[in-house]
């Protein structure tokens, strides 16, 4: 087979590839960052999920298919499973953590952040070297001739799960009577009350379902792309996806597009290395940073809240 | 508030439970050891030796402590108007290049000299120099915290992200100008800038090995706690911090005290870079991105956002950061170990912020302020 | 105001104090503990590594990134494992260590706590000046460094070790422009600073002895450890039709593994990857740091040191002397490609060949080693690389 150079049409479809293989991660977690945040309270310590997710989905399927028999085609959903539950763990103690009186939520994240990763370092240690069965692909791309374009468009599974799920949350909080709850208890506390929502229990499953989720996007990145376990596997896309909340106006449709930016973002520094621009490179790679930064620039103000942020986000235990 | 704190009881209260906080962190993380099939009591007892055993041992323990003094209080400053920046890594890295750019500048002068102007410097005195790049750092770093501030007020964007993502910019930045426009062309294995002449570096305390950045990290906590707690500056930032809605009414300037605090934060984190600098690499690359930053955040955590009592946090760290290595050479465990320890210690000491007034053995016996016209109910504890 | 003055400090102040106390508190009790670290040797004084004391040689490890890293650190820990089981030798690790005060102060620790007589730094960026200042403080404990920055006029007790790897990417080149049916190369690294030019330079000089109008392309990722962006790279490059991937990053897997998937041929580093990409993995260089640290070790025990002029400062090499070799041979390494090496590598061992040989240009037309002039791979004079040869397209800034 034969490749054919694609010259500077590479850059457009490296971005495009970069987009469906590199922004599952961002969707899962900034889904998961915004049903928390519907709820009225922040995790930072998503990034510490992500990266346990990462490391027990990858450590499951291995086990699974080398030492306990289970095929390859079952045993990477087993880790995507465990990576979510593993996930629900840490987000249980975030949510109980985060809802004791005086307990800044920010800060609780920032601790996660480290605790999370130090469990998936200190456990994952046996898992860097070993070769984990990947989860299958489905390949939109048969119809064209060429490997390059074949590649792009193998997508993940999860990622159609992912995008299938934004609108269903937009569905959630919109029509639904727990959606209301939700939106209730991160808009006007006093009023869930009136409703007579315990706002305790709806942080605490928002904050769980949430932590599920980030634990799904760390499944994505080490049993999907790029593939593999390593301590350096997040480049900070738990951290990110809180900003990408924000300028999606905690709108799950509008959290979709974002994460299809940012991960097409990441792509454009190798892309256009591989056709021979390569001045500025670590601007190029820093981007996604300054994008966001500019983009939330413009679209706060401080003339109004910003329409959609629920109303109790940001304050001691609002 | 504070009156009523001054007694005894509630001022044990702030002893016993952070101290508390501690010692179940440390069983907690006892247990952890246990799993991976370590004496725990062992393990303490390499902690307390590697971190405090001896003078030698605790000096290590200081002068890891000392960026952290520096770092916590861009965090910490802040928090006193309600902010929450977290941009000390970002900061440091920007002071580092201040530092440099400065440093150079004041020996050469120019930040890339020609082969000719290296091998004379200007002949200045060693402090003009330092006190050069001690403000190239301070005014680098100030400025990088000072646009968060600035954005937060003039635009609302939420600092802590804003401040975040500056981290990351302010690391492109460092690798883009020390692999090019600053690069020195004889750094060919570890690009970083031209190396600042060893006439100008900071040195150590006496006959100590600790570098001068303890004494900056130990001035700036106390001059910072003064600013806070001394000042009618600091009267309006806590005001202002207390209640923005309030401070406006009151007519304080709300956007200026922001600015001016976000400034005084980073221009901390920026002296840290300025020693990273000037006293540990004596040159700026990439090596001075080592966690300070991020390290900092804790610190001022679990200090509530105290000057003082970030000093004295920043030590302990310093000193588990220290034993981090012991429990990896004696023990063999992994280097994620610390990061555990770290992260419990963390988690516990923010649960214990909850528990503060819960306690009955804490509680002063109500005084009456005005004798109450009817017995009133017994007010639940 | 004034009460909370009082207040705030001596709470603070206490809260410090008896934090301290309750590691005194714990520690009193265990401390004859046997797995706890003895101070017996606070080595300032005695000897460096004398077999005589009949204690064994305590060496000190320390690498910059966590030792299950599948690429440098590891090749190194693998080393070090290698000497570990060697009677009279005790080995003591630590790795994640950055390259600040931190590393001298672990050097210290493991001196001062650990008694070891030995510190091997396997980070380059730990020499100058961590390496420097804490030789100076302890004249008597012998600071081996990887790396080729040894000069005249240093501490006695500073030494070098290094492994060229330019033999072992020339020959890893020569296949890979034989198996290459595009003859269109990529190569993902990390930063281009002088191991990796070297690295690349050697591997396209080796292609090119092969098939002369060979075409490289470098993409720098920036850092030692993306793996996101090191697979992009590989997709990128998979996209413009570069058949064969070699690789300079700190783990060359997701490298490796992309390649594989994409149906690539790729040529590893650090140490054997072939399990990973069954079909498409060429070769790559693999470090044998065992190799070296057994000598050391050899020497150490007949009493030879640094200090006393038994152990070079500095011992550097590549193919012949078995400091590198190259990794399992893949399927599309055919028989005529393996005999072409076979007698590529005597020549390179036996000094009949050389890497470097002149006229070699660099990739903007400038002449860099002129004509007839050759090099050695310890010339001195190729640490100072900074530019990419012939038919490499990328920039070194």
């Amino acid at each position: 087979m034969a490749a054919e150079a694609l010259g500077w049409w590479g850059v457009p479809l490296g971005i495009l590839a970069g987009t469906l293989r590199g922004s599952a991660p961002f969707l899962f977690v900034s889904l998961g960052e915004c049903l928390t945040e519907k709820s009225g309270k922040i995790n930072l310590g998503l990034e510490g999920t992500l990266l346990t997710g990462a490391m027990s989905a990858y450590a499951i399927s291995y086990l699974a298919s080398d030492k306990w028999g289970i095929p390859t085609s079952v045993s990477p959903w087993l880790g995507v499973l465990v990576a979510g539950c593993a996930g629900m763990i840490l987000g249980f103690i975030h949510a109980w953590l985060s809802q004791q009186p005086k307990v800044n939520d920010i800060a609780v994240g920032i601790a996660m952040i480290i605790f999370g990763s130090g469990i998936a370092f200190y456990f994952g240690k046996a898992f860097i070297q070993p070769k984990a069965p990947q989860l299958p692909t489905i390949d939109l791309g048969n119809w064209s001739a060429m490997p390059a374009v074949q590649s792009a468009l193998k997508i993940s599974p999860l990622f159609i799960f992912g995008v299938l799920l934004a609108p269903l949350m937009a569905w959630f909080f919109k029509s639904t009577r727990w959606g209301l709850f939700v939106r209730a208890v991160g808009d006007s506390p006093d009023a869930a009350l009136a409703m007579g929502v315990s706002i305790k229990r709806v942080r605490m499953l928002c904050i769980i379902a949430g932590s599920f989720l980030a634990g799904i996007g760390g499944a994505c990145l080490s049993l999907y792309y790029p593939g593999l376990w390593s301590e350096s596997i997040s480049s900070g896309q738990g951290l990110m996806a809180v900003a990408l909340v924000i300028f999606a106006r905690w709108n799950p449709v509008q959290c979709l597009w974002a994460s299809l930016f940012f991960g097409g973002a990441q792509a454009i520094g190798p892309a256009l290395q591989s056709v021979g621009v390569d001045q500025g490179r670590y601007l190029f790679n820093a981007m996604p940073y300054i994008l966001t930064l500019l983009i939330m620039i413009i679209t706060c103000s401080p003339k109004k809240t910003l329409s959609g942020a629920p109303g109790a986000l940001g304050t001691i235990n609002g | 508030m504070a009156l009523s704190r001054s007694n005894w009881r509630s001022r044990s209260e702030s002893v016993v439970i952070p101290l508390a906080a501690l010692m179940v962190a440390l069983v907690l993380f006892g247990i952890f050891c246990m799993f991976g099939g370590k004496n725990p009591f062992a393990v303490y007892a390499a902690i307390f030796k590697t971190a405090f055993g001896s003078w030698n041992a605790f000096q290590g323990t200081l002068l890891r402590a000392a960026p952290l003094m520096l770092t916590a209080l861009c965090t910490a400053l802040p928090a006193r108007l309600g902010l929450m920046v977290i941009g000390n890594e970002g900061a440091l890295v920007l002071g580092g290049l201040g530092a440099a750019a400065v440093g150079l500048i004041l020996s050469y002068g120019s930040i890339t000299p020609n082969p000719a102007q290296l091998q004379t410097t200007l002949g200045l005195a060693p402090t003009v120099v330092q006190i050069g790049m001690a403000l190239g750092g301070i005014i680098a770093g100030g400025i990088w915290i000072a646009i968060v501030g600035a954005l937060r007020h003039y635009r609302a964007v939420n600092e802590t992200i804003s401040s975040l993502l500056m981290n990351y910019i302010a690391i492109a930045l460092l690798n883009h100008l020390v692999e090019g426009p600053w690069k020195d062309p004889a750094s060919l294995n570890k690009p970083s800038t031209f190396p600042i002449p060893e006439l100008y570096r900071l040195g150590n305390i006496g006959s100590t090995r600790i570098h001068y950045g303890l004494i900056y990290g130990l001035l700036a906590c106390a001059i910072a706690y003064f600013l806070i707690q001394h000042t009618t500056f600091g009267f309006a930032a806590r005001t202002a911090g207390g209640n923005v809605k309030a401070a406006r009414i009151a007519g304080l300037p709300v956007g200026k005290l922001t600015i001016i605090i976000c400034f005084l934060a980073g221009s901390c984190a920026g002296l840290a870079g300025m020693v990273e600098v000037a006293a540990v690499q004596g040159q700026a690359n990439a090596s001075i991105v080592a966690g300070y930053g991020y390290a900092g955040i804790l610190v001022a955590f679990i200090a509530r956002y105290n000057a003082l009592a970030a000093a004295v946090v920043a030590i302990l760290l310093g000193g588990i950061i220290n034993s981090g290595g012991a429990l990896q050479r004696s023990f063999g465990m992994p280097d994620a170990t610390v990061l555990v320890f770290q992260g419990l210690v963390f988690l516990v000491v923010l649960y214990s912020e909850s528990l503060y007034g819960r306690f009955k053995i804490f509680k002063e016996p109500e005084i009456p302020i005005a004798p109450p016209p009817v017995p009133s109910a017994a007010v639940p504890v | 105001m004034s009460n909370r003055y009082i207040y705030v400090p001596r709470r603070q102040v206490i809260r410090g104090l008896l934090a301290t106390a309750a590691f005194g508190a714990t520690s009193k009790l265990w401390t004859g503990c046997s797995s706890s670290p003895t101070d017996t040797a606070s080595t300032s004084g005695t000897s460096g590594a004398s077999p005589d004391a009949g204690k064994p040689i305590t060496i000190g490890f320390i690498y910059n990134a966590p030792k299950a890293d599948y690429g440098w650190n590891q090749a190194h820990a693998v080393g070090a494992a290698a000497i570990a089981s060697m009677p009279g030798i005790k080995i003591i690790e630590q790795e994640s260590v950055p390259e600040t005060k931190e590393v001298q102060e672990v050097m210290r620790n493991m001196i001062d706590q650990d008694g070891a007589t030995v510190v091997i730094a396997t980070s380059f960026g730990y020499f100058d000046p961590h390496v420097l200042e804490v030789a100076k403080a302890y004249p008597d404990v012998q600071f081996l460094h990887c790396g080729t920055l040894w000069k005249e006029g240093l501490a006695k007790n500073i030494g070098s070790f290094f492994a060229l790897v330019d033999e072992g990417q020339y020959l890893a080149g020569r296949i890979a422009a034989q198996a290459s049916k595009g003859g269109k190369i990529g190569f993902v690294g990390a930063k281009p600073i002088n191991p990796v030019l070297r690295n690349i330079n050697s591997f396209m000089l080796g292609a090119r002895s092969v098939k002369p109008d060979i075409k490289m392309q470098v993409i720098f990722t920036g850092d030692w450890s993306l793996p996101v962006k090191e697979a992009d790279a590989t997709n990128s490059l998979a996209d413009q039709g570069f058949d064969v991937i070699a690789v300079h990053v700190d783990s060359p897997k997701v490298v490796i593994e992309t390649a594989e998937k994409r149906g690539l041929l790729s040529s590893g580093f650090h140490s054997d990857q072939s399990a990973l990409a069954p079909k498409g993995y060429l070769t790559g260089t693999v470090y044998n740091w065992g190799t070296i640290y057994k000598n050391y070790v050899e020497l150490f025990k007949a009493g030879k040191t640094l200090i006393n002029g038994g152990v070079k400062p500095q011992y550097i090499g590549g193919i012949a002397e078995d400091y590198i070799g190259l990794a399992t041979f893949g399927p599309a390494v055919t028989e005529p490609i393996k005999k072409d090496v076979e007698a590529a590598k005597a020549k390179l061992v036996d000094g009949s060949a050389v890497v470097y040989k002149g006229a070699i240009k660099d990739n903007a037309g400038a002449v860099k080693i002129p004509a007839g002039k050759t090099y050695k791979v310890t010339a001195p004079e190729l640490t100072k690389m900074d530019w990419l040869a012939e038919g490499v397209s990328g920039k070194t800034s």
